[in-house]
């Protein structure tokens, strides 16, 4: 089950512009409108698609197991987790923004009013934000390939296999007709 | 049938005499946000920093409930996927 020749070059096409797409949300979530939660979900769009216009078993399954997406998820919320005990540890408390104007990672300084905007400031907001992205990407895309797991797809070779067999000389299919009903 | 109609009533009613849209009662934590938030924070998404700063339990707990989602997904798919 595919989307045929027009869905298939769709994804080849549309696929890494929306993993790009979804990075580049995730990513200047304290910049621009956006976030962890929109990119991740952006993100598992493209699984999604990958998932809809190829065979599952021959492009997905053989590159990236389901094993990887739930390690990918249980990172994210480990992350989260880390840096929210590490406000403890270093600063005053839980989810404590230490990084913010320190001069280190993600530290510049940020001048009140309007201004271009800086990818390395917000102290730990990009890092929260990368990790509830791949926490949401992973999520959804587990939640898509379980349910897709139920419909049973065939690989490519067993679809040419069966339609081979439909098509193949009428004699063999009376013989067959009649050994069934004797 | 009474009790339907009566709170059909209400809900139409909430826009006439409720509040208006963009008016709250009170603003001051909203105006604190807008004022403090860059300098506060860093970001200049004040949504970003009040979603993964001033309320980044918040956000602590949505993330959980998602993991716990897809755990109830996955028990309840488990014989469909080895």
């Amino acid at each position: 089950m595919t989307l045929g020749l027009i869905g298939r070059n769709a994804g080849r096409l549309l696929v890494p512009l929306i993993f790009i797409f979804g990075f580049y949300i995730v990513v200047h979530g304290h910049i621009t409108p956006g976030g962890g939660f929109q990119g991740g979900a952006v993100i598992a769009t493209g699984v999604a698609l990958l998932l809809v216009s190829y065979y599952y078993r021959d492009c997905l399954e053989r590159f990236i197991p389901i094993t990887n997406f739930k390690l990918v998820e249980s990172a994210g919320l480990m992350l989260y987790i880390c840096t929210a005990l590490a406000g403890i540890v270093v600063g005053s408390g839980l989810l404590f923004n230490w990084l913010n104007a320190s001069g280190g990672l993600f530290g510049h300084p940020v001048a009140y009013g309007v201004n271009p905007g800086d990818l390395f400031t917000a102290g730990t907001i990009p890092i929260l934000n990368f990790a509830i992205g791949i926490e949401v990407f992973g999520a959804l895309s587990v939640v898509t390939l379980i349910m897709f797991a139920g419909l049973r797809e065939k690989t490519q070779q067993e679809e040419d296999a069966e339609a081979a067999e439909s098509a193949a000389p009428l004699v063999s299919k009376r013989k067959k007709g009649k050994g069934g009903r004797k | 049938m009474i009790v339907l109609v009566v709170l059909a009533t209400l809900i139409l009613l909430v826009p006439a005499v409720g509040l208006n849209f963009g008016d709250p009662i009170t603003s001051s934590t909203d105006q604190y946000y807008i004022d403090h938030s860059q300098v506060e924070t860093g970001a200049n998404n004040v949504v970003a920093s009040i979603v993964f700063d001033y309320r980044g339990f918040d956000t602590l707990g949505e993330a959980t409930v998602l993991f716990i989602a897809v755990l109830g997904v996955a028990m309840v798919f488990r014989r469909l996927y080895k």
